[in-house]
């Protein structure tokens, strides 16, 4: 019985690029993993949101009427909704004037997890505790 | 020996990221690890057969063919290939069909993972 953790650090702007999307589908299949693996083998991801990366946790995305796509926040939601930790830098949502009540949360679905707000040195320790760290 | 994941999201024509990520795929092949290929975003219209080799671009099939020969395992996320046209019977015969937890499992197995990211 075994657990891989993997760190999913995205520093990248939303939409701009496409590694924002496919860091949270990513780390979202997690959920299925299991139909590969033997039973007790787990994957725990943790995605993680830096630099202009949290420009993604920005709540009321309008992706669908602008570009036709389902929003990385329905993505991040989604997420949430399946119990995945999703952590957002302060320092860098400060950076940028986000705070607490502008960021995403899935309450309307139901979730129980939020969106966690940490300091860079909680995400720094993430990346030191985890297998794997991948950048998107 | 080890085992190698290496995770491509970069495209075959716009960067040497591609090309670099065959051939350390070949090195470690040659030196006798296990190594695995996955591709998604725009890595993932890479296995489309048929490519033309002209000398100004990153040519792509050959090599994949070759690595493939070698036994490294390839597969590419089927929703990034068909998003981009790329459908089974115009890809690359041996290149795997599956989804983003093929790449997970693969991860959990593996001794050391190259993730190298798109554009």
């Amino acid at each position: 019985m075994s657990d891989v953790k993997i760190a999913f650090l995205v520093q990248r702007l939303p939409y701009k690029s496409e590694n924002p999307k496919l860091a949270a589908t990513h780390a979202m299949s997690y959920q299925t993993v299991e139909i590969l693996l033997e039973d007790g083998q787990t994957i725990t991801p943790a995605l993680c949101y830096v630099g202009e990366g949290v420009l993604n946790c920005l709540k009321d995305q309008k992706a669908m009427e602008t570009y036709g796509i389902t929003s990385t926040e329905m993505h991040l939601k989604n997420c949430l909704l399946v119990d995945m930790d999703v952590y957002a830098c302060k320092e860098d949502l400060d950076k940028y004037g986000i705070g607490e009540d502008k960021v995403i949360d899935a309450e309307d679905m139901g979730a129980d997890k939020k969106l966690q707000i940490v300091p860079f040195a909680k995400i720094q320790e993430l990346m030191e505790t985890s297998n794997h760290v991948m950048f998107f | 020996m080890a085992t190698l994941t290496i995770g491509l999201f970069s495209s075959l024509i716009g960067s040497m990221n591609y090309d670099f990520a065959l051939k350390l795929a070949e090195a470690a092949k040659d030196k006798g690890h296990v190594v695995n290929l996955w591709f998604s975003g725009n890595a993932a219209g890479s296995p489309a057969k048929g490519q033309k080799h002209l000398k100004d671009y990153s040519h792509g099939e050959k090599p994949l063919r070759a690595l493939i020969e070698k036994g490294v395992e390839v597969c590419t996320c089927e929703a990034c290939s068909v998003s981009r046209a790329v459908q089974k019977t115009t890809a690359i015969e041996g290149v795997k069909w599956n989804a983003m937890h093929w790449y997970l499992a693969k991860i959990y197995v593996s001794d050391r993972v190259l993730h190298i990211g798109g554009e």
